[in-house]
């Protein structure tokens, strides 16, 4: 039985497809059997960070409908072992998703691997819904800025009351906080909210903090999923964040601000 | 004030603003979204009533229902009226 994970936010532009596809990496690199599933229809973009837009066939729409099966729809990464995507369909029709359909999709994959991601669309509509409804656990992507904030507790408040766990009485969904964004400098001078400050106010377990990074968007340009770019910060954690989530106690790291040393005050870096 | 404070004192930072917004506006939509689907509606309707008779602008009734025991629930409604409306 694969362990259902959804990456969700309600505010849109926090990095729910970035954190997607480096945590669904990451799970594989670890040896985990992973697939990344892109419920944002009609705005499909997680080909794009993953980088095999171009071997797009067919889509998780079509899965639903029969008209192809998963095996060979199922986009399989040529850099990761494990790791397989299923891409969102391009279609406008919103209601193309259909719960009895996804169940019988999330099920099959359920038999095979260990761990379904699935990459929630922005907002509070039914995609979005769809994406958390048989989630066993969440990982709540914020930003440290109000608007996000306020959007992470009213998607909190959905995961408790309008899962498929919830409705069902069983144990409620497993939510974790994932700060992207971060900017300790600015944190320091008082411009931006404190990792402290959001755990506060949204009052679940922190999974990790992602630097605000230039490795993101020049992960995001080459279609490589930034947890590959071992050397960066952002990549570090969320290399750490992935540790956490299979159930390993990390420092949290990136926190503070780094004092930059005598070489690269000099040559930069 | 001290002089020392005088000097300190720059603007209030931005962040712990930013804090004490989110937690007054989390904390009374958290409170909406625990109470009962029918609550904003009725809040509508009494304040239609009162309107009625004395004319008091929207965000001056507070309706608050608070679950005080597993048998009870209390029911708190906060009207201010204006001073010459009395």
């Amino acid at each position: 039985m694969a362990k259902i994970i959804v990456v969700t936010s309600g505010k849109g532009g926090v990095g729910k497809t970035t954190s997607s596809a480096a945590i669904g990496t990451g799970l594989a690199l670890a040896g985990k059997k992973t697939v990344i599933v892109d419920f944002d229809i009609g705005l499909r973009n997680l080909d794009l960070i993953m980088g095999c837009e171009r071997r797009v066939v067919y889509d998780f729409v079509n899965v639903i409908n029969g008209e192809a099966n998963l095996k060979q729809t199922l986009i399989k990464d040529k850099r990761v072992e494990n790791l397989f995507i299923l891409p969102a369909s391009q279609t406008r029709d919103k209601d193309a998703l259909t719960r009895d359909g996804v169940e019988r999709v999330l099920k099959e994959l359920s038999e095979d691997f260990d761990f379904i991601i699935c990459d929630s669309p922005a907002g509070i509509e039914s995609g979005a819904m769809m994406a958390l409804y048989f989630a066993d656990e969440a990982v709540v992507v914020t930003n440290p800025e109000v608007s996000s904030v306020r959007d992470s507790d009213r998607i909190i408040g959905m995961l408790s009351s309008k899962s498929q766990r919830a409705e069902h009485g069983k144990d409620g969904i497993k939510e974790h906080l994932l700060l992207t964004r971060y900017n300790p400098e600015r944190v320091l001078k008082g411009e931006m909210l404190s990792v402290e400050d959001v755990k506060e106010i949204l009052a679940i377990e922190l999974i990790g903090v992602i630097p605000e990074s230039q490795a993101v968007l020049n992960a995001s340009n080459s279609g490589q999923p930034v947890i590959l770019d071992k050397d960066s910060d952002a990549g570090q954690a969320y290399l750490d964040t992935v540790q956490r989530l299979l159930g390993e106690t990390r420092p949290f790291r990136f926190l503070t601000v780094e004092k930059k040393g005598f070489i690269k005050r000099i040559f930069g870096g | 004030m001290s002089l020392l404070d005088y000097f300190r004192s720059t603007k209030k930072n931005t962040a712990s603003t930013a804090k004490e917004r989110l937690q007054i506006i989390v904390a009374h939509e958290r409170k909406r979204r625990s109470g009962p689907d029918y609550l904003p509606q009725m809040e509508r309707d009494i304040l239609e009533v009162i309107r009625k008779y004395v004319d008091i602008p929207a965000d001056q009734i507070a309706v608050s229902l608070e679950q005080r025991s597993d048998e009870l629930s209390v029911l708190e409604l906060n009207v201010t009226f204006p001073d010459d409306k009395r």
